[in-house]
């Protein structure tokens, strides 16, 4: 039977700290990116213009249809040799992860939108607003509301995704958790403290998410 | 020289695709008067009151509400988006289905146009809401949020929403279809102090003894065309045209029953 030994990850507890930041810090970043990438994605995908339609859309199937990995390692190794200009592992990491999330979040703000009555934009209509007006006052507050559980649990999965940027040297919890399991000669405890850690983080946002559609599911 | 008309619609025409759901529509309305549109579903009757604020663009013909005048058809252009929110201002509408906005209160309901479209300071824009309120028999809901109105308050506060933009003409869509019974009196009230205090209206509606008592005029449309119109009494007791007189036989028969 193994025995297990938690007590020596202590004297690695500023280790932990730095990747947890990384990690979490990483994450608020490619969230913000990537819902400003993906309301501006997924207003152009209701637009009247075909061009930016197809633009957008021809964006969100390019990076829904690829394996973030593949992503990460597509702007890390292969766009330098495209461009001559070298991402750290961080820039290649963030426009990935911000990319990729803004193709999921733009189809969450896209079908939020229309999933508001179109009664809602009629009476803004007739009422004189112009569409950016209807967009802004009336349809987005509503369309908000409703996107708000599946952002959360998009977000959630973004969290997750950055474990990935430690294969390109970004030292998030993951990559960190790699140095200490090599260093420590006892990868079970580590990666199983790691495990902990990122359940730590999205147990109570899971918990918020499912509170959030229940409240919803039960009004309007 | 006789009064100019408050509204003037003339060779109006829409189809959608195959389907011809207006033919030639000539219209007037004299500042202050009443019509009511009746008619079978499918007679383009809602068509023809979407049309009069462009919700639905026609395919030829003129409109003109008040001073602004609109053509369309061949050599006409396309209409920016400011022309059509500032001639829509103009024209207040009332829905079937009321349209509240819901992540608003009832006051923001009404204040939300103001201020937008007409840059009216809050304050001004709530008290003007407040008197507004007053008139449709609900300031005490002010603060409320639309999901706690029973439907005949709901459409009360849209047409006071309606009425917050000052329009000179008031387009009531079957105002009163999606209503129970016992809440269609209190609307009908409502739209019917507006008339007595002015109000150009046109309204497409199913209550027959509301369009005798409060309309100047009744037009009948079957098949996107004018059958028949007159003065209300005449057309609803004594309808010349057979399909007209049909039509009415279902809700007298209704009525008797």
């Amino acid at each position: 039977m193994y025995a297990w030994d938690f007590q020596f990850l202590w004297n690695y507890r500023y280790l932990f700290a730095e990747g947890m930041g990384v990690t979490i810090g990483f994450t608020i970043a490619v969230v913000i990116l990537g819902i400003v990438v993906g309301l501006i994605t997924g207003l152009m995908m209701l637009s009247r213009f075909r061009l930016l339609r197809f633009v957008a859309a021809a964006y969100v199937e390019l990076f829904r249809c690829t394996p973030l990995l593949v992503q990460l390692i597509w702007f890390y190794y292969a766009l330098p040799i495209l461009s001559g200009i070298q991402l750290s592992g961080v820039s290649a990491g963030l426009i990935a992860l911000s990319l990729y999330g803004g193709a999921f979040y733009a189809e969450i703000i896209r079908g939020g939108v229309v999933s508001i009555d179109v009664g809602q934009s009629e009476a803004g209509m007739a009422l004189g607003m112009t569409p950016y007006q209807i967009m802004k006052k009336i349809v987005l507050p509503q369309a908000l509301k409703r996107m708000a559980p599946p952002m959360l649990n998009q977000s959630i999965i973004q969290l997750k995704n950055t474990s990935l940027i430690s294969i390109i040297a970004v030292p998030d919890l993951l990559y960190q958790g790699q140095i200490i399991a090599h260093d420590s000669y006892k990868p079970l405890e580590v990666y199983t403290a790691i495990a902990l850690a990122y359940l730590a983080i999205l147990f109570p946002l899971t918990a918020l998410a499912r509170y959030g559609e229940k409240k919803l599911s039960t009004r309007d | 020289m006789a009064i100019e008309p408050k509204i003037e619609v003339s060779g109006l025409r829409k189809s959608f695709g195959p389907l011809h759901v207006l033919r030639d529509i000539n219209l007037t309305v004299e500042p202050g008067g009443v019509v009511a549109l009746i008619g079978p579903s499918g007679s383009g009757k809602s068509t023809l009151l979407r049309c009069l604020n462009l919700l639905v663009t026609p395919d030829r013909g003129s409109i003109r509400i008040g001073e602004n005048r609109f053509s369309f058809g061949p050599g006409t252009s396309p209409l920016s988006k400011y022309k059509l929110a500032g001639f829509r201002a103009n024209t207040g509408m009332v829905f079937q289905h009321f349209n509240l906005f819901p992540h608003l209160s009832v006051i923001g309901n009404i204040t939300e146009a103001p201020m937008t479209v007409r840059r009216m300071p809050k304050a001004q824009a709530e008290a003007l809401a407040m008197e507004l309120l007053t008139k449709v028999g609900l300031p005490d809901k002010a603060r409320d949020f639309p999901s706690r109105l029973s439907g005949g308050q709901k459409q009360r506060v849209a047409i006071a929403r309606a009425l917050a933009m000052q329009p000179e003409v008031m387009l009531f869509d079957e105002a009163t279809s999606a209503l129970d019974p016992e809440l269609v009196g209190e609307v009908l009230a409502v739209m019917r102090s507006l008339a007595h205090d002015g109000m150009t209206m046109v309204i497409v509606t199913h209550e027959m003894a509301f369009a005798r008592e409060v309309a100047d005029k009744v037009i009948f449309m079957r098949d996107g065309v004018i059958v028949e119109e007159g003065p209300a009494n005449l057309v609803i007791d004594e309808p010349q045209n057979p399909a007209t007189r049909a039509f009415l036989a279902h809700f007298h028969r209704k009525d008797s029953a």
